[in-house]
C-alpha cells in the first residue's frame, strides 16, 4: 500500500494538525514505514484468531448508575480562553 | 404505500432510511458520574470527563447498556453479547474530546423489525439494521451574542441510542409513522422520554430517488438533526423533489450531508461537514469490550411492560375493539392506561372505547389538554358508562352529563341526581305521556296509520315532553303497540 503526500495532507487536515510542506516528505516516509510493518503483520495467518478490540484481553467493568460528579461550572470554565456566564464561548459557528 | 413523484420524464419513487437518536433515561451520563438531567444551569452537569480534561478516563454506565438492551428486545432485535465502543473522530465546538464514543462494527443491538400502522388501515414492516450506544454532544447557543456562540456541555456525554433503519421506507407518511412508532415503544418501556421539544429524540433522514421499477439504489443524501415529525416529512418531500429535478435535468446527486431549513423550506449543503463521512473509526483504547450474559438479557426481558403491539392485539381479541380504536388507544402509553382503567369498570368494553376515543379524546383536544390534566377521572367515566349500561340514563343524556363532568369534575351520579336526569323507565308514566301525545294530535295519528315510518315524529314528541329522559327503547315499543 502506498501513501502519498496528498494522503498525509488529508489526514493532517482531518486531525487538525499543521504540517509544513517542507516536512511533508518526512511524514510520508515515516507513515509509509509503519504501513510496511502492518503489511508484514498481514502476512500472518489469523484465520482462527478472534479479533481483539484492546490488547488487554479483558472485559469492561460496568459502573452503577449513580450521580457522584458535576456541580462545579466555575472550575470547568476556569481555564477557558473566553467564557461568559459559565458558558465556553467560541467564534460564532452557525450554518 | 409507495408515494410517487411525478417528474416530467416519468414516475419516481423515494427510498428512505432513518437514523433515530433517542436519549437514554438514566441518572448519570454514559461515561461519567455527572447528572444526565435536562434543564440545569450552564455547565452545571459537567465533570472533567465530559469536558475532556487531559487524563480523564471513561467508565461505562451499566444502566445505559441495560436500557439499550431493553429497547433492542422491544424492537424484536438480536442482542449482541459482546459489543465494542469505538471513537468517531470529528471536530466541533460542542464536542470537547474531538471524538464521540460510539459503536461501529460491533453494536450492542443487531437486526430487528418494527411494524407501522398507516392511515389506510394497513400495516408495514420496517427493518432495523442496528441500535448502538453513543455519547450525546454538548449544545451550541447562537442567539446570545452577535459574534460568539455559547457552549453548554450539560448534554455532553449523556447516553444516546442511535436506531438505524433499513432503507425500507417509501414515503414521508411511512417515515412519520415509523418515527412515531419508535417514540411510542421507547416511551412504553421508559428507555427514553421521547420529548422532541427538549431534543430527547431527533432523526437523521437519508433520502434517495429512483425510477419506479428500478431495483438499484440512487445516490443518497443525509439531512441531519431534524427535531419534529412534521419537519421529517417536509425534509423528505423537499429533498426528494430536489433530487428528481436534478436527475431529470441530466445532473448527478452528490452524496453529502445537507441541512434542512424549515423556515425557507429548502435543504442545502453543510459546508463545515465536507469531511463528515471520514470519521476514522477505531476501537476506543480507553475501553474494553462490553460482555453481557443470558442472565443480564433475561433480567432486561422481565423488566419490559406489555408492548404496544401486544396490547393492541389484546384489545382487539379480548375486548372486541376495531383495529382502528386499538391503534389509537395504544399509541400513547398514558391514554392506553386510562382506557384500561375505564374498561375495567364497565361490562361493554367497546362502548368504553367509543367513549374514550370519541368523547374524551375529542373534549381533551378541544380544550388543548393532555390526558394527565384530564378533568374526568377514569373511574368516573366508567361510572358514567355503567349508568348507561344499567339504563339509569340514556346515551344522549350521558353526553350532557359528560360535558358537565368535564367542566366541574363532579361525579356522574351527583350530576344526574342534581339535574334530575334519571331515565324514566316506569311503563305507566311513559304510557301516560304517550296517551297525551296521541289525544293531542289526531291528524298525525291518522297519517301514521298510512305510513308507519312517521312513528319517529311521536318518539320525538314524547322525548320532548320528558326532556329526553324517557327510555328510548321503551318509548318505541309502547308507541308501536298503541299506534297499531
Amino acid at each position: 500500500m502506498s501513501f502519498s503526500n496528498d494522503d498525509v495532507k488529508k489526514v493532517a487536515k482531518l486531525s487538525r494538525i499543521r504540517i509544513d510542506d517542507k516536512q511533508l516528505e518526512q511524514y510520508t516516509n515515516d507513515i509509509q514505514k509503519v504501513l510496511g510493518f502492518m503489511e508484514q503483520l498481514n502476512e500472518l495467518n489469523t484465520d482462527n484468531v478472534e479479533p481483539m478490540a484492546n490488547p488487554l484481553d479483558g472485559v469492561q467493568v460496568l459502573r452503577n448508575d449513580e450521580i457522584k460528579d458535576g456541580g462545579y461550572p466555575e472550575t470547568i470554565v476556569n481555564n477557558a480562553t473566553d467564557d461568559t456566564m459559565n458558558f465556553f464561548t467560541v467564534p460564532k459557528v452557525v450554518e | 404505500m409507495t408515494a410517487i413523484i411525478k417528474g416530467t420524464t416519468g414516475d419516481w419513487e423515494m427510498v428512505i432510511g432513518l437514523e433515530v437518536h433517542a436519549q437514554i433515561i438514566s441518572q448519570s451520563k454514559l461515561m461519567s458520574c455527572s447528572p444526565a438531567s435536562f434543564g440545569a444551569q450552564p455547565n452545571e452537569n459537567v465533570s472533567f470527563v465530559d469536558s475532556a480534561f487531559p487524563g480523564m478516563l471513561p467508565v461505562v454506565n451499566k444502566e445505559c447498556v441495560r436500557q439499550a438492551v431493553r429497547t433492542g428486545l422491544a424492537l424484536g432485535a438480536k442482542i449482541n453479547k459482546k459489543s465494542v465502543f469505538a471513537r468517531k473522530n470529528y471536530f466541533y465546538a460542542d464536542l470537547p474530546q474531538g471524538y464521540q464514543i460510539s459503536q461501529a462494527d460491533q453494536p450492542t443491538v443487531g437486526e430487528g423489525v418494527v411494524t407501522i400502522d398507516l392511515q389506510d388501515g394497513t400495516t408495514k414492516e420496517i427493518g432495523i439494521e442496528r441500535l448502538h450506544i453513543e455519547q450525546d454532544a454538548g449544545k451550541s447557543i447562537h442567539d446570545q451574542h452577535p459574534e460568539k456562540s455559547f457552549i453548554d456541555l450539560n448534554r455532553s456525554g449523556v447516553g444516546l441510542m442511535e436506531i438505524v433503519s433499513n432503507p425500507d421506507i417509501r414515503s414521508a407518511e411511512e417515515a412519520g409513522a415509523y418515527f412515531t412508532k419508535i417514540q411510542t415503544i421507547v416511551q412504553y418501556i421508559d428507555s427514553c422520554d421521547g420529548i422532541m421539544a427538549r431534543g430527547s429524540m431527533r432523526a437523521d433522514v437519508n433520502v434517495s430517488v429512483r425510477r419506479v421499477g428500478d431495483k438499484n439504489l440512487g445516490t443518497r443524501t443525509e439531512c441531519k438533526n431534524i427535531n419534529s415529525v412534521r419537519f421529517i416529512k417536509q425534509a423528505i418531500m423537499v429533498e426528494a423533489t430536489r433530487q428528481v429535478e436534478i436527475l431529470e435535468n441530466g445532473g448527478v446527486i452528490d452524496q453529502e450531508t445537507r441541512l434542512f431549513d424549515a423556515e425557507k423550506g429548502e435543504t442545502r449543503t453543510m459546508r463545515s461537514k465536507e469531511d463528515a463521512h471520514d470519521y476514522r473509526y477505531f476501537p476506543d483504547p480507553d475501553l474494553l469490550p462490553v460482555v453481557i450474559d443470558d442472565e443480564f438479557i433475561n433480567e432486561c426481558k422481565d423488566s419490559l411492560p406489555e408492548l404496544p403491539d401486544t396490547k393492541k392485539e389484546r384489545f382487539i381479541n379480548e375486548f372486541g375493539l376495531s383495529s382502528y380504536d386499538g391503534a389509537v388507544l395504544v399509541a400513547n402509553k398514558k391514554n392506553a392506561s386510562y382506557f384500561e382503567k375505564v374498561a375495567s369498570g364497565v361490562k361493554n368494553k367497546k362502548l368504553a372505547a367509543n367513549w374514550v376515543v370519541s368523547e374524551l379524546f375529542g373534549a381533551l383536544k378541544k380544550a388543548e389538554l393532555d390526558i394527565n390534566d384530564c378533568p374526568v377521572k377514569a373511574q368516573d367515566l366508567a361510572e358514567l358508562i355503567s349508568l348507561i349500561e344499567d339504563n339509569t340514563i340514556s346515551g344522549k343524556i350521558a353526553k350532557e352529563v359528560f360535558a358537565d363532568m368535564f367542566k366541574t369534575s363532579k361525579k356522574p351520579a351527583v350530576i344526574v341526581e342534581e339535574k334530575g336526569l334519571k331515565q324514566i323507565t316506569d311503563t305507566g308514566a311513559i304510557e301516560g305521556i304517550i296517551d297525551t301525545v296521541i289525544t293531542e294530535n289526531p291528524n298525525q295519528v291518522a297519517k301514521v296509520k298510512e305510513n308507519p315510518k312517521l312513528i319517529g315524529w311521536f318518539v320525538g314528541q314524547v322525548m320532548q315532553k320528558t326532556a329526553g329522559k324517557a327510555n328510548p327503547a321503551m318509548v318505541n315499543k309502547l308507541l308501536a303497540q298503541k299506534l297499531k
